[in-house]
């Protein structure tokens, strides 16, 4: 599986468990537009952890923090390569 | 009924001859005590010393334990496991100029002290003189960081909530514990049998679970007290049912109603009780209805011995059992200022009834909202398929902190796990998990992982080792 799908089937899976209703995702949408929460993208990072082996955050060089989906799914690309 | 001394206690009971101290190598009649030492007939040097237990072995240092008492004016006791560099602070601390040691291989300046050497083997004495002194009994705390905090009992706050409950039997009462009697919950046990006419089998350094299992059901131990994390550990070796007690006793750490539960399954004709106590405080109180946390009555109900109340959900403890003081310079004072001692052990009502739920320095922040990782373990150790599990911070870059798990799987749920052909179950039990956990907490208290693991790291005191966040 690739990166990206596996961060969208992360997405997938915790707002069900949280019982969020998960907006369409695109790559331009707003990360507070899609329906999840802070808790929710905590939950989201410490299985991409697990999963990925990685924490970008603790690692990028750039702070600014991901605006968008397209944002989250580079930093995350980026720090696999 | 007080006890003067440990050795008087021994020399004027009418001592059965059943009676004894044992070890993985050797049984001590209590009886020989009356015309024997251990210090090599150097007890008379040690008289007002104040003296540091340094020895190896437990039996070693119960036999001093017995003849220093009343004999010293103080008694420092070394718990095995703490590291030989926290000697010296302590040597200053507790004005330390006598030495008990069985060549445990912790090496101190010999200048700086008194060496008595000791061991388990006996040598005549003709004439014990009694002692004179109200010993000092200090206490190293485990704290998790740092150095050890030094606690000053007696025997009078030692031995109050023995004397209290002490019942007479016709049958012989032999005692066992997982703890190390030279910290307090291994300590009262100790005193329980020396000074409630029974028996103690003590564990061995290095010795397995299975082993010491095996061990205290050959000599028959009636009475036997241990952590949860202790418990966990002898139920899951599959030796637990070596031993048929009497008498089981949990303490140390928070008793959930599945380790209650689990142990009078294991023990059916044995009392399960679980016993509140740390080394500042002493014993508050003991449990004996088979049900996790304690009665509301228990609070503000003003007893001679001891009385409690809760103060921002922390319980607060003033009673005949708990420490004199700190020792050493600039130690912080033991009480508030009515005499209370705030344990740190924060608890919940729910209807009539109590329960701890964590302790004050261990919650993890998940975004500002408070989890305490004993609350998610009870839930977790609830479910059939745990034996046991840690939960735990992990730093986050949304909330700060996560709470994440680590779980022992029982052996059935492990070999069928194994057994198994799909590759998917260890996921499918995640996600029922997960599920199960949802059902019973809050959003922000439910690990957002899970970690299977062959086992959990105790530390020396018995209780699951936490890494404080």
């Amino acid at each position: 599986m690739s990166t990206r799908s596996v961060i969208l089937q992360h997405f997938e899976d915790v707002a069900k468990e949280q019982d969020k209703e998960l907006r369409p995702l695109s790559d331009d949408l707003p990360l507070v537009d899609t329906g999840l929460d802070s808790l929710c993208f905590a939950i989201i990072v410490a299985r991409l952890e697990d999963e990925l082996g990685s924490d970008p955050f603790s690692t990028a060089e750039d702070d600014s923090f991901p605006v968008t989906l397209g944002d989250f799914m580079r930093l995350y690309e980026h720090t696999a390569k | 009924m007080t006890a003067v001394s440990l050795s008087s206690s021994l020399n004027s009971a009418k001592l059965s001859s059943h009676r004894f101290l044992a070890d993985r190598n050797t049984i001590v009649p209590l009886r020989d005590l009356i015309r024997g030492s251990s210090l090599c007939s150097r007890l008379d040097e040690l008289r007002g010393r104040s003296a540091l237990v340094l020895t190896r072995d437990q039996l070693s240092a119960a036999l001093a334990m017995i003849e220093l008492d009343g004999v010293c004016r103080r008694l420092v006791l070394w718990p095995s496991d703490l590291p030989a560099e926290q000697v010296s602070s302590i040597l200053a601390t507790a004005s330390i100029d006598a030495i008990v040691s069985d060549a445990s291989g912790v090496q101190v300046d010999r200048a700086v002290a008194y060496f008595v050497s000791s061991g388990s083997h006996l040598t005549p004495i003709n004439f014990r003189e009694r002692g004179s002194h109200r010993t000092e009994w200090i206490l190293l705390t485990s704290g998790t960081t740092g150095r050890p905090k030094l606690v000053m009992h007696t025997l009078s706050t030692l031995a109050a909530p023995i004397l209290a409950g002490v019942t007479v039997t016709r049958d012989p009462i032999v005692w066992t514990t997982f703890y190390d009697i030279r910290r307090y919950g291994g300590l009262q046990i100790f005193l329980r049998a020396i000074l409630g006419g029974g028996s103690l089998v003590l564990s061995g350094t290095d010795e397995s679970t299975t082993e010491f299992m095996i061990r205290a059901g050959t000599n028959g131990i009636t009475h036997i007290s241990g952590t949860p994390s202790h418990w966990r550990g002898a139920l899951m070796s599959g030796s637990a049912r070596r031993i048929d007690p009497q008498y089981v006793r949990v303490s140390g750490e928070i008793a959930d109603q599945r380790i209650l539960d689990d142990l009078s399954q294991c023990y059916p004709r044995a009392k399960i009780a679980h016993a509140f106590a740390s080394t500042e405080a002493g014993v508050a109180f003991s449990v004996e209805d088979g049900l996790a946390g304690f009665p509301t009555s228990l609070i503000g109900r003003p007893r001679a011995d001891v009385a409690m109340r809760i103060e921002d959900g922390s319980l607060r403890i003033r009673s005949t059992r708990m420490a004199v003081r700190f020792l050493g310079e600039g130690s912080k004072s033991l009480t508030d200022n009515e005499g209370f001692i705030d344990t740190g052990d924060m608890v919940e009502r729910r209807d009539n009834r109590y329960y701890f739920i964590g302790r004050k320095d261990g919650v993890i922040n998940v975004g500002g909202r408070k989890v305490h990782p004993e609350e998610v373990e009870s839930v977790l150790n609830s479910h059939p398929a745990v034996q046991a599990s840690l939960a735990k911070p992990r730093n986050n870059p949304i909330t700060g902190a996560i709470v994440v798990a680590d779980i022992v799987l029982t052996d059935n749920v492990t070999s069928r796990i194994r057994a198994s052909k799909e590759l998917n179950s260890t996921g499918a039990l995640k996600t029922e998990l997960l599920d199960f956990c949802h059902r019973a907490l809050q959003p922000y208290k439910v690990p957002a992982t899970f970690r299977f693991v062959e086992s959990l790291a105790v530390a020396a005191s018995g209780k699951l080792l936490r890494r404080n966040a």
